[in-house]
């Protein structure tokens, strides 16, 4: 690993202070990613801003009947929240499909946001990535590129954003809590994570100098209705080909009201208003689902390897609808898929 | 009351200074100095001769570099030493009482539960974080909840059975 500084902030405002003042700095948390990062020279900080001691590891709920989990929350302490087993089962769910109980033990709210992609490409500092060295090119777009994007990609990048987390966090609406020089501001977490467009070394719409104190959840938690279906190359601790977060409100057989949002598809958690539009106030049965998922995934384009995502996604979606239609939500220890 | 501790050297072109670390590594308190970059693995293996908890492919993969944490399971070798400043330790030479192995060492010699044995210490260390964490309810919980650590010669099935074994044990049922 490459030599740095390293140092520990005091509260937030003196982390802020020290990432404003340090371009060449990085905030650490759980380090799940970045110590990796760094191990490969991906990351070639100058400094770590040790931020694991702040307080920003409560989840309370808030007045207005939604749940207010710190950016410093370990991954498997949010998903064993009552709160969230409760209320919020969906959320439990894409987090306990993704890494491995060790991981999740370190990795903090904040960090599973601010994760990288697993492109091979940009993991490789042998090869050009626009995402690692702007402007040197996309090695995907001609190359191996199996596991990558079919929505929203550019010419200049074709990675997906790895987190499951962020898929149901997505789902839910929930909103970004961050903090900068001039004081505190709110993101949606769906303009929280970009597009690649041409500037694909910047994954997310958060400021160099911010840092996220916290992930907000409104009060409707979809508990009745939902599904989070992992499709991955082996039953366990592997990222996602696809993913599919689905949340019903259903008036009998109607629905009315429709979340819907993918992973492993795109630079960012998908969701699509159109989609989700043709799913309200709708019979729950497999053809309208099936119409959604042909809206959904009306501009996928697949590229030489992973065509065969589309026709996944498109699958996947009829059944996590039908899942969460039925109130079977997917299992996480029986793979099982029904 | 703002304590802001630049714990490292200012000078950027120059190898930054070590720092002093405090651990309490199998209920013994160690005082040490490591760099910035040095991961906990390396503290435990290289600086404390704790060479039970095993190198494996040193990204968070595989899972035989597993410690226990302030009691949680964690991957130690994604960790910076500096950041755990004040934490206890258990590392696999940790877990055996004075003159019984640990429930979880005994059930894995009961069933064979290895081969080479390389993935050994940190099975054991997830094991003893799994039962800690009361979650896993059946055989498909223990293989979901143990999925961090890899056997290359393939023990999965008797590392399970060790596994409930212990969990009995451990729970006052045989």
């Amino acid at each position: 690993m490459i030599n740095f500084q390293y140092a520990r902030a005091s509260d937030v405002v003196d982390a802020v202070r020290m990432i404003a003042s340090d371009p060449s700095a990085k905030f650490i948390a759980g380090g799940t990613n970045l110590i990796d990062l760094m191990k490969g020279d991906v990351e070639r900080p100058s400094r770590l801003i040790d931020i694991s001691r702040l307080p920003l590891n409560n989840i309370e709920e808030t007045t207005d009947g939604g749940v207010r989990i710190g950016a410093l929350v370990p991954n498997s302490d949010l998903a064993w929240h009552p709160v969230i087993e409760q209320r919020y089962p969906i959320l439990r769910n894409a987090i306990m499909a993704g890494a491995s109980q060790q991981l999740r033990n370190m990795a903090s709210t904040g960090g599973n946001l601010l994760q990288r992609t697993r492109c091979a490409y940009f993991y490789d500092t042998a090869t050009p990535c626009n995402k690692r060295e702007p402007g040197s090119g996309c090695s995907a777009i001609g190359g191996v590129n199996r596991i990558h994007a079919i929505l929203g990609t550019s010419e200049s990048c074709i990675a997906t954003h790895p987190s499951d987390m962020c898929v149901a966090l997505a789902a839910l609406d929930a909103k970004v809590q961050v903090t900068g020089p001039s004081g505190e501001r709110v993101l949606a977490l769906t303009d929280f994570h970009r597009l690649p467009e041409s500037q694909p070394e910047m994954d997310t719409n958060l400021h160099p100098d911010e840092i996220v104190t916290a992930v907000e959840l409104p009060a409707k938690g979809f508990s009745a209705n939902y599904s989070y279906l992992k499709i991955r190359d082996r039953l366990s601790y592997a990222f996602a080909l696809v993913s599919i977060a689905a949340a019903l409100e259903l008036e009998g057989g109607t629905i009315r009201d429709a979340r819907l949002a993918l992973g492993g598809v795109a630079h960012k958690p998908w969701r699509d208003a159109e989609a989700e539009s043709a799913l309200r106030d709708q019979p729950a049965n497999q053809n309208i689902f099936a119409r959604a998922a042909d809206i959904l995934l009306r501009d996928a384009r697949g590229y030489e390897h992973n065509t065969f995502k589309i026709e996944l996604a498109r699958r996947g979606i009829v059944r996590t609808l039908t899942q969460a239609a039925q109130g079977t939500p997917q299992s996480q220890s029986d793979k099982k898929i029904r | 009351m703002r304590q802001t501790s630049t714990l490292a050297t200012e000078k950027s072109n120059q190898a930054p200074a070590k720092i002093s670390v405090a651990l309490n590594v199998n209920g013994q308190q160690r005082q040490l100095d490591v760099a910035p970059w040095t991961t906990l693995l390396d503290t435990l293996r290289d600086h404390l001769d704790l060479t039970g908890t095993k190198k494996g492919c040193d990204h968070g993969q595989c899972g035989a570099c597993t410690v226990l944490v302030d009691g949680r399971r964690v991957n130690s070798c994604l960790i910076l030493a500096v950041m755990k400043d004040g934490a206890n330790v258990t590392t696999v030479e940790g877990l055996a009482g004075n003159d019984a192995l640990h429930p979880l060492q005994q059930a894995f010699i009961d069933h064979d539960a290895f081969q080479c044995g390389y993935c050994t210490p940190g099975q054991i260390c997830s094991a003893a974080g799994l039962i800690a964490e009361g979650r896993a309810k059946s055989v498909d919980d223990i293989r979901e909840l143990m999925s961090g650590n890899i056997c290359r010669c393939g023990a999965y099935p008797n590392i399970v059975a060790a596994i409930q074994q212990a969990m009995g044990a451990m729970s006052g049922k045989s």
